[in-house]
């Protein structure tokens, strides 16, 4: 059954993550790219992961995608039919292809066949994953931790100096 | 009993299934006899009737406007974007139906030697003897929260006019900053349970005969948590993006027969999923007298308290006016969320020391 599900899951990703290229309106291809989120915290379900899968609507599907339906409602950015940029499609087809080769020589490889180290799916889902990752973000990792939070810190304060005319 | 299809018993299936439709069919119910309770309610509390033609009492009126609704011409206006103005009042309603998968509304119930925990994703494994829910039960809830706002800011895009437009901006400001301060208030519940299942913080209220529910706990949070859902989604004092004086009903302006109903609904589901939510992680639940020896009683409890709740969302709408635009912005902003981080400190400074 799961098998099945992903495959359709995949289907929906692909399908909408062509449409994010194709759609002409703007407004179009960002649903799109919500829906092809929205696949990739299914994902993120199906591996066990459900902390992961839950950010990944909030944080992309739901905030940073919601800032840029914004920004390209009040830019009132229409369709535009004539223009085509075809140095971007040459890049883009290269970083694809090159994505492709590289998971086709991992999946060879099969350096990507099993889980490994400490933290395994039974593990996950005798003390819940959200208290793994909180464990070690404040343990282990709380120097990175503390980096981010500065930087985001230091983001924000820019962001209001920019904004304000007079501080 | 013995079937089992892809390694899962055949009650399973069912119980599912039975599930589902429960609370599908008790959420449109409510939705339905809401806007209608709510114009009974407004019309008494303002010395007026309310609807009395229709039926005994006016209580045919939802019926009514629904044949109504259906039966109306629709309109899709010649500039707007099709697509984006067709699949807005879905993209509202969904997420407010679908939120309600993870709320328990009652205890276990055991039929036919099969125990049946009462909350849509949820099940009782029978060769490990336990029950599993959703373990981020209340990360769902924020984030297809989250996706709720998607509806009407298309809405108000799609349909290419300046009042949508506005009530579309104004939507989505409001619900990216009220999000965050109801966020931050159940943080400081999270704190207290050490959970974010669902099923376990209504677990952890039952004890005291009420004394354990995280509003005696928490009344800060909770206080802040109701208001800031009344905000995200948009009921009044907070009704800005829909304001009819000034904005001539906001995102959906331009929408008429069944797709306006749509977001009707979608705004009367979302008052159902907020209260039940409140009822959930503040006020124990399904929690009450005597469920542990009559199971059945919890969904009644639960539904009790669920209908008191919305009756106050419909008494906040009869007497508050509607708030300015700054100094909504200035009370989400200034005021909300910087007293929800002081509740999160202190919460987090008591259950150091203690």
């Amino acid at each position: 059954m799961e098998t099945i599900f992903f495959a359709i899951v995949s289907l929906v990703a692909i399908v909408s993550a062509i449409l994010v290229v194709t759609c002409k309106n703007p407004i179009n291809s960002a649903l799109s790219l919500i829906m092809t989120f929205f696949c990739l915290a299914t994902y993120y379900v199906m591996l066990d992961a459900p902390f992961m899968a839950a950010v990944q609507v909030m944080v992309y599907a739901g905030a940073i995608m919601v800032l840029m339906v914004f920004t390209i409602m009040l830019l009132n950015i229409r369709v535009d039919a004539n223009k085509k940029q075809s140095h971007s499609v040459i890049l883009g087809s290269i970083i694809g292809l090159f994505t492709l080769l590289n998971t086709v020589i991992m999946l060879v490889k099969s350096r990507a066949a099993a889980p490994t180290g400490p933290y395994s799916g039974d593990m996950i889902k005798t003390i819940g994953h959200t208290e793994l990752i909180g464990r070690e973000m404040f343990t282990n990792f709380l120097l990175p931790f503390e980096i981010t939070s500065i930087l985001l810190l230091v983001a924000i304060v820019g962001a209001v100096i920019l904004a304000k005319k007079k501080i | 009993m013995g079937i089992e299809i892809l390694g899962l018993p055949m009650m399973y299936y069912i119980a599912m299934v039975a599930k589902v439709l429960i609370a599908f069919v008790f959420v449109l119910l409510t939705v339905a006899y809401a806007t209608y309770a709510e114009r009974k309610i407004i019309g008494h509390m303002q010395v007026r009737l309310g609807p009395m033609r229709t039926g005994w009492h006016g209580l045919l009126q939802p019926i009514a406007d629904g044949v109504k609704l259906f039966f109306k011409e629709e309109i899709i206006p010649s500039q707007a974007s099709t697509f984006a103005f067709l699949v807005a009042p879905l993209i509202a309603l969904i997420p407010a139906f679908i939120t309600f998968a993870v709320i328990p509304f009652g205890g276990v119930i055991e039929i036919a030697g099969y125990k049946i925990p009462l909350q849509i994703a949820a099940y009782y494994d029978t060769t490990a003897g336990q029950i599993y829910d959703v373990n981020v039960g209340v990360l769902y809830i924020l984030a297809m929260s989250s996706l709720g706002v998607y509806g009407i800011v298309l809405a108000g895009w799609a349909s290419n006019s300046k009042y949508s437009l506005m009530g579309g901006l104004r939507a989505s400001a409001q619900m990216i900053s009220y999000e965050l301060a109801a966020g931050l208030a159940i943080v400081s519940v999270f704190m207290l349970s050490g959970t974010l299942s669902l099923s376990k913080v209504v677990e952890l209220q039952s004890g005291w005969g009420g004394l354990e529910w995280y509003i005696f706990k928490q009344p800060l949070a909770a206080f802040i948590f109701f208001i800031c859902s009344l905000a995200e989604i948009n009921r009044t004092p907070f009704d800005l993006p829909e304001a009819e004086t000034e904005l001539v009903s906001g995102f959906c302006t331009e929408y008429s027969s069944m797709k306006y109903a749509m977001f009707f609904m979608a705004e009367y589901a979302n008052m159902v999923t907020v209260c039940a939510l409140t009822v959930t992680i503040f006020l124990g639940g399904w929690n009450g007298p005597l469920t542990a020896s009559l199971p059945l009683l919890g969904p009644v409890y639960f539904v009790a308290k669920v209908y008191f709740l919305m009756f106050v969302c419909m008494w906040i709408r009869a007497t508050l006016p509607r708030y300015r635009y700054d100094q909504l912005m200035h009370l989400g902003w200034k005021v909300f969320i910087p007293i929800t981080l002081i509740n999160i400190v202190v919460t987090g400074i008591i259950g150091y020391l203690v």
